[in-house]
Parts: structure tokens; C-alpha cells; sequence
């Protein structure tokens, strides 16, 4: 029996609608190992996983756990087979401290008592070398404090199989480290770990095997020290691709879009910008690195007329005037009668960007519908060019009458970005472009933004993967708790200086 | 080992979303529905009557269009209706839940009734009715003012706000109706300007209601082209779907809403006319019976498009006037026809379910 698989999985399908999200899937996972689970987005994984935790049932297949095939029909089966999962967005209760939150939900005779459980929490820490206070509210927390809270969470329920989906795709590399580290030290304490990813580096760096899907199939499992990132990727892709992103050197780059001192407050009077400024310039990507909810969001909207400033000033150069304008508190509108051609991709795609249940010709309209002094639409034009970005962009869809919410991920932030640059903008922000997005999909979206940047346009890039962001970007600003803690030059930087400047202001949270 | 068969409780069955219907399987589900819906009918009235149930809907359909006067009220009604649901479709669109209809129509009503009482005798016909046409309008649109502009002001709960309106406009109309009461201190007003036909809306080649019946089919196509094919339509759409995205390509979020649901009001002011002033010729209370709410259900089966709802506001009335002939025909009190109306109607919103979604059994693993 030692030898038993901790979780097997045999022949497991799943399907939405017609939609295979996993076909004849098998795999095992043995106690003392991490086994990466490794796919596009859109390959399976998650939905695998949420199958072992309890979320969906699979259509068919069978679940052994020790050898003992079971039935896991909610995430309470899951916890009695000691199954956990980390969930890529948190559930944890903001005004409650990180042991209330631990205990919540638990079964335990008798009262809540304090401090057996902080004590407990405690040994847990100590265990596996976490850093966590608690009694601690989770609002205070920083995201990499959240999610320990999560694991602590699964451990203190006895969990021995744990499922992390995309862990890392929040955090600094140093807080990657430090996550990695704990989760060899599960490993070598026995415990089953399954992580989902789809970032190379971390897959060849922290697990023992990879086992790999592509659109839902099970492609096979490898032992990571015999494979590499080419056979991973063709594995993955299903074909070879070339992973390189050109880079030209910007041509006669001039200041575009001048930011000087802004700062904006949300209700609760807290900074979300902090005397923020910076140059655009044209013919240059501007990434922004920073780790998510640092205010990315504010300061592209407040660029795109959408965010009320405190103070500060956002000064327009109009390449075709040689007039300045300040931007600052105007409407999206104003701004756009001002003769700034200004584009902008939003991080929520189909909650701001797009309108989900309208078609594709629909949400063409949305920049240009007021067009003409008519009172009724003109489809026309907007039709025309539904289809130039179905064709050109190679979006998969029935037809430009398909409502966007029916389109991939991929293919919705085709017909987004498609829009956005066919307006022939002067500055174009993109918030997380490539997020969801499979492998194509996003060197396709990386080779949009340099063509933008090759004709002229001042291009600002907010992105998560700070290996595409060395890659992509002419110079890197690093925003850290609303403030600008570095601007560097990507062509030198390195990710570690990186890392260290998104955390640097955080006020003694996260670089303890 | 030993152990391995212990406790394998599978699940029966699991539901799962369905992919998008060809057109005619949805609706064929919902004719379905529709006929079950009619068989549970018959079991439940077999139970309670034992009467033959092919007789129960022989007097259902008997109810609804046995004599040519019923048939018109069939149409009438449907027409009124549907005239409602159009004024509450553009703010539930635009996911405002105005569920104030009722009174706003009520009001619109009392605006005509008082023009007809107070100027039946001093303005001319047609300066009668333009009078009528603009007070009801801007009593209906008054109505909902109040609670659009609490709401984009001060973000308070338009649906609450809404109901208490409702109310509100029910006092009024008794106040007005014990003030003007015919006899005096009877608390009713009786056929208003019963000699004259003042105020009035005319017969068309002796149809009484053939006019209302028109207008309301020119307000259905009128409201179609204007959610489909205008710029304010399609702001309506936007900003029901997204305000973020409202907001992000410079749409004034807040003059939609108050346009929007100005508009909404002054539909149901415009309904009221034409209860008032072109079928009952009096008011009560109780003159809207409760199209308010029913309206927000054909708008919303219809799916916010004006066409269908022609057919959902028409197959609503047909029960409800069918049920009402079955509870006089075989003794029955009035409950029992909304009985029978609350059943077909439960079935035609639990049809939806099953164009949504489908139940799937368990496959048995082969290798057992």
C-alpha cells in the first residue's frame, strides 16, 4: 500500500454543452510529490481540478483515492478525503482575522476557542516556515498574506492533497520563492501537491512530473528532470512555436502623454495614487509592473477621463496641433472633442471594454455610434468593420451577429484590441492584454502593440509576466501602493530589481 | 482491499448548461410547456369540479372568444396590456426596476378622469383631448421622476421607491374619487360625462374600442424601431448591461436613467388615458387591476422585445379570461381561475429552465 497513488484520476470527461472541457483524462499523484499541471488556458485544468475538489462532477470517469475509488459530489466530500484546494481568487471574509477565517466553517465541538486555534495556526506556521499573525484582518493583508491564510486554511483541515490554481500569478518573485520553499517542505513532509500553471520556468523549477493538457485532452506526463521548455511548450501547443519577441529600437521617440504629480483618494480617504508622474512617449512601449491592485487601474483610467484626480496634471502634446491639453477630470467624451485619439484596452473585458451580450457589430459601435446627427443607428460601417478584425485578426466566431460573451477569451480580447487600434489612436493603453489568453492568441496581441508602437503611437502596457515585460517594453515603471517606486530601462533590468521595487513602498508588509 | 465496494453513492442525475437552442426547439419546449401546463390544469379542476376537463376548455376557449363582445374585450384588454408592458420595458432594460407601473398608469388616469370632470363642459373636443393627452403624460412622467431622481442622486432602491408610489397614488385616486362622488359621499364617480361623451376617445366605425386597439399597435411598432434602431435604444441597452462600460466610452449614465424612466412614466401615463378616457369612462382604485405587475411579467417573458410581447400579453389575457369563464360556469369563485391562470404560468417560466439547461443521467463505467 506504500506505493499507492495518493489521487489517481481514470479516464475523466467533462463537458459544457458541446463544449469537451476535459476528454478521457488520467492521472496520478503520489504522496511526497508535486505534480504540475500544466495546459493553455482554456486547456482543462482548472476544471479538472474543481472536479477533485468537489465543485463539478465529471460526466464519467472514476476518482481512486488510496486505491479506494470514491465519490465526490461537494467540496465537504472533498475535505473528508483530505483534499484541499487554493483557489486562484480568494474566498476569505475581509473583516474577519486570519484565524476566524481558518476556523470558519469547521465542525468543532464545543466554542470557538481563541487561542487553541491561534495555537494551532502557530504550530502550522512554524511547520512549514509561514509568516502569519492571526489575529491579523484579512483587509489589512497583502495579497501573498491572503493566500497563506488560504493554505493554512487546507492544512489546518488536515489536508494532505493540496491543489494550488495559478499561485503565482499574484505575487512578487521573491514571494514566489518563498511560496516554492514552503511547498518543498510539504513535499518532503508527504503530502500530495498539484499545482496548476502555465508558466514554464516554475513547472521546470518546483515539480517532480508535469503532466500536460491540451483543449481537454491528456497529452501525457513527464518526469521534469528529462524534459525542457521546447518539448513542454510543443506539448502544450500541440506544434512548435517561436517564443521570441521582436524588439525595435524607437525611432525619433517623443514626449506624448506628460503625467505630473497626480494623486486620487477613494472613499475611505485612502491613497490610491500618490504623486504619480511619468512620460509616454511616442514610438515606445511604457510597461507598468507592479503587483495587481497597486493602482494600474486608477491611473489608466484616470488618463481615460474615468477616475476623478486630487491634484496633478495630465498633459497631452497633440502631434497634429502642437497644442498641449490637461486632461485631468475630463469626460471620456471632452477628451475625445479635444482631438486626443486616445485608445484604451481595460483589464475587464467584458464588464467595461465590451458589452457581453450584444454582438460583435454591436460593440464596434460602442466608440463611434454617436456619429451623424441621426437619431437612429448606422450599422453600416460598424458591420464592415466586424468583419475586417474577424478576418485580419483571425477571430474564431459564426459570424459578426455572435454576441462577444459566446467568443474564447482569446478571440474577446481580439475583437477588443481590434476596435481600440482601428480607431488610429495617438496613445493606446492595454491593462493585462494577454490575461486568459493561450499562447498564439497572446504573441499575437504582443506583435499588435509593436506595430502600434512601429507607426508612432505612445503604447502603455500594464502586464504580469515580468519575463514578457523585459521582452516587450522600452522602459519598465514600477508602481508599488500608488506610488512610482522605479523607472528602468527594460533592455538592462533585471527581474530581481524588478521584484524588489513592486514591493518597496508597501509600508513594512510585504519585505519583511 | 476489502473495502473497496463500500459506499459508492452516485449522483442520479446532475444539471448542466445547455448550449444556445435552435430557434425552434426553445419554442417548442415552450409549446410543451404550454400543454403540460394544460393537463395539470385539467387534473387539478377534475379533482376539485369532477367535471369532463375537454369541457373545461371548451368553456376556456368559449370564455375568451365565444361571442363576438368577447373577442373585442379579449383584444381591448390585450391592448392594454401590452400598452403597459411597453412603457416598463425600456426601464427594465436598463435594469431599472420600476415596478411602479401601477401607479404611474393610475395616475395618468386620474390626470384624464379630472380633465374630463373638471373641462368636459368648457374646452372643445379636440382641445379637450390635447389637454387630456398632455396632463396624463406628465402625470405618468411626474410619477416616476420622483423615484429616477432619487436614484441617480442618491442611489436609493428604485424598486422599493417605486412600490410605495403605488400606494401613494391609490390614496390620491379615493381622495378624488369621494370628492367628486356621484351621488354625493357614495366614494364613486360613475360613467363621467355620460350625455356628452366628452373627453371620450371615439368609436371607429362602430368598434368602440378599434381605436385603442391602433394606437397601441402604433406604440409597439413605434417602441420596436426605437430600442433597436436608435442611438437611445442602444444607450439603454449599454447602460442596462454594463455602466462601467457606460461610463468608459463617455455615455451620461445618469441622464439616461432620467430619460429613460421620464419616458417609461409617460408611456403609463398614455395607458391611463386610455383606460380612462377609452374603455371604463370612470375611475376607481382599482382601475389598473393590477396590469402594473402583470406587464412586468409579459415584458419579461417577451425578453424585452416588443413583438413578442404582442404574443405573451395576448396568451396572458386568453387564460385569464378563460379561467374567469370557467369559475362562473361551473360555481366556482374567482380564486379559481387564478388558480388555474398561476398554473399555466408556472409552467411557462419553468419552461425557461429547460431551454437553459438539460439533466443529465450518470453513463455506468464499462469496466466494472
Amino acid at each position: 500500500m506504500g506505493t499507492q497513488a495518493a489521487i489517481e484520476l481514470r479516464n475523466i470527461t467533462k463537458t459544457f454543452g458541446s463544449v469537451i472541457a476535459n476528454k478521457d483524462v488520467s492521472l496520478t499523484v503520489n504522496r511526497g510529490e508535486i505534480l504540475s499541471v500544466l495546459g493553455e488556458n482554456g486547456s482543462g485544468k482548472t476544471t479538472l481540478m474543481n472536479m477533485i475538489s468537489g465543485i463539478y462532477f465529471p460526466d464519467h470517469g472514476q476518482i481512486f483515492i488510496d486505491g479506494k475509488e470514491v465519490v465526490i459530489r461537494s467540496p465537504r466530500d472533498a475535505f473528508d478525503y483530505k483534499i484541499g484546494m487554493i483557489h486562484q481568487h480568494f474566498k476569505l471574509v475581509d473583516v474577519f482575522s486570519a484565524a476566524e477565517n481558518i476556523v470558519l466553517g469547521l465542525e468543532e465541538e464545543g466554542k470557538f476557542n481563541v487561542k487553541q486555534s491561534a495555537e494551532k495556526i502557530r504550530k502550522i506556521s512554524e511547520q512549514y516556515g509561514f509568516d502569519l499573525d492571526p489575529k491579523k484582518k484579512i483587509y489589512e493583508m497583502s495579497v501573498s498574506e491572503k493566500q497563506t491564510v488560504e493554505i493554512i486554511k487546507v492544512l489546518y483541515r488536515g489536508a494532505d492533497i493540496l491543489i494550488l490554481d495559478e499561485p503565482t500569478a499574484v505575487l512578487t518573485p521573491q514571494e514566489t520563492q518563498k511560496l516554492f520553499a514552503i511547498l518543498r517542505r510539504m513535499r518532503d513532509d508527504g503530502k500530495a501537491i498539484i499545482i496548476i500553471t502555465h508558466k514554464m520556468q516554475e513547472v521546470l523549477s518546483l515539480s517532480n512530473r508535469v503532466a500536460v493538457l491540451r483543449k481537454g485532452e491528456y497529452i501525457g506526463t513527464v518526469e521534469t528532470k528529462d524534459t525542457s521548455e521546447a518539448q513542454l511548450t510543443e506539448m502544450m501547443v500541440g506544434q512548435k512555436i517561436d517564443l521570441n519577441i521582436e524588439r525595435t529600437e524607437p525611432k525619433d521617440p517623443q514626449a506624448r502623454l506628460e503625467v505630473k504629480d497626480i494623486s486620487c483618494v477613494n472613499r475611505e480617504g485612502i491613497k490610491l495614487l500618490d504623486n504619480v508622474s511619468f512620460t509616454a512617449r511616442s514610438g515606445e512601449i511604457l510597461g507598468i509592473a507592479g503587483i495587481a491592485g497597486s493602482g494600474q487601474r486608477e491611473l489608466l483610467e484616470s488618463i481615460a477621463g474615468l477616475q476623478h484626480l486630487n491634484q496633478g496634471e495630465i498633459l497631452y502634446h497633440n502631434p497634429k496641433t502642437g497644442k498641449t491639453d490637461n486632461l485631468r477630470d475630463k469626460t471620456p467624451i471632452q477628451i475625445r472633442d479635444l482631438g486626443v485619439r486616445l485608445s484604451f484596452v481595460p483589464e475587464d473585458r467584458l464588464g467595461m471594454g465590451l458589452v457581453g451580450n450584444m454582438d460583435i457589430v454591436d460593440n464596434m459601435m460602442l466608440r463611434s455610434y454617436r456619429r451623424g446627427k441621426s437619431a437612429f443607428l448606422e450599422r453600416k460601417k460598424p458591420k464592415d468593420l466586424a468583419r475586417k478584425i474577424i478576418e485580419e485578426l483571425n477571430v474564431v466566431t459564426p459570424g459578426e451577429n455572435t454576441p462577444v460573451r459566446r467568443l474564447s477569451g482569446g478571440n474577446v480580447q481580439k475583437v477588443l484590441v481590434g476596435r481600440e487600434i482601428a480607431s488610429s489612436p495617438t496613445v493606446l493603453m492595454a491593462a493585462y492584454p494577454v490575461r486568459g489568453l493561450d499562447i498564439n492568441s497572446s504573441y499575437m496581441i504582443y506583435n499588435l502593440l509593436n506595430r502600434q508602437k512601429e507607426s508612432g503611437v505612445a503604447v502603455i502596457f500594464v502586464g504580469e509576466d515580468l519575463d514578457v515585460l523585459l521582452e516587450l517594453c522600452d522602459s519598465i515603471m514600477v508602481i508599488s501602493s500608488g506610488r512610482i517606486s522605479g523607472i528602468v530601462d527594460a533592455r538592462t533590468a533585471t527581474k530581481e530589481e524588478i521584484g524588489l521595487l513592486m514591493t518597496k513602498n508597501s509600508g513594512g508588509e510585504g519585505n519583511e | 482491499m476489502s473495502k473497496q465496494h463500500k459506499e459508492i453513492h452516485e449522483p442520479l442525475f446532475h444539471i448542466a448548461k445547455r448550449e444556445a437552442l435552435p430557434f425552434w426547439l426553445s419554442w417548442l419546449i415552450r409549446i410543451g410547456a404550454v400543454a403540460a401546463a394544460l393537463v395539470a390544469c385539467a387534473a387539478v379542476t377534475v379533482l376539485l369540479t369532477g367535471e369532463n376537463p375537454i369541457q373545461v376548455y371548451a368553456t376556456m376557449i368559449d370564455g375568451a372568444i365565444g361571442t363576438e363582445r368577447r373577442i373585442w374585450s379579449l383584444l381591448q384588454n390585450t391592448a392594454m396590456l401590452l400598452c403597459i408592458s411597453l412603457a416598463v420595458t425600456p426601464a427594465f432594460k436598463m435594469k431599472f426596476w420600476n415596478i411602479g407601473a401601477e401607479g404611474q398608469v393610475l395616475m395618468g388616469g386620474m390626470a384624464t378622469a379630472a380633465c374630463m370632470i373638471l373641462f368636459g363642459d368648457k374646452l372643445s373636443s379636440p382641445l379637450l383631448m390635447i389637454v387630456m393627452i398632455v396632463t396624463s403624460v406628465l402625470a405618468g412622467a411626474v410619477w416616476s421622476f420622483i423615484p429616477a431622481f432619487f436614484k441617480a442622486n442618491w442611489n436609493t432602491n428604485e424598486t422599493l421607491f417605486t412600490l410605495m408610489m403605488n400606494y401613494i397614488a391609490m390614496q390620491i385616486v379615493s381622495f378624488f374619487t369621494y370628492m367628486w362622488s356621484v351621488p354625493k359621499g357614495s366614494g364613486q364617480i360613475g360613467v363621467i360625462n355620460a350625455n356628452t361623451q366628452a373627453g371620450w376617445i371615439p368609436a371607429l366605425g362602430g368598434k368602440a374600442y378599434l381605436l385603442n386597439i391602433i394606437i397601441v399597435a402604433v406604440l409597439t411598432a413605434v417602441m420596436y424601431i426605437y430600442l433597436k434602431y436608435s442611438k437611445h435604444g442602444y444607450e439603454i441597452s449599454v447602460v442596462g448591461e454594463s455602466e462601467n462600460t457606460a461610463r468608459y466610452i463617455g455615455i451620461n449614465v445618469k441622464k439616461v436613467i432620467m430619460r429613460t424612466v421620464l419616458l417609461s412614466g409617460a408611456l403609463c401615463g398614455i395607458a391611463g388615458l386610455l383606460l380612462v378616457s377609452g374603455t371604463d369612462h370612470t375611475i376607481t382604485r382599482n382601475t389598473v387591476a393590477g396590469r402594473g405587475f402583470t406587464a412586468i411579467m409579459v415584458s419579461w417573458l417577451a425578453k424585452f422585445n416588443p413583438v413578442y410581447m404582442i404574443l405573451t400579453s395576448f396568451l396572458i389575457v386568453f387564460l385569464q379570461k378563460g379561467a374567469t369563464e370557467i369559475s362562473t360556469i361551473f360555481g366556482l369563485n374567482d380564486s379559481f381561475s387564478e388558480i388555474i391562470t398561476g398554473i399555466i404560468i408556472f409552467f411557462i417560466i419553468g419552461s425557461e429552465f429547460f431551454v437553459n439547461y438539460t439533466i443529465k443521467f450518470r453513463e455506468k463505467e464499462a469496466n466494472k
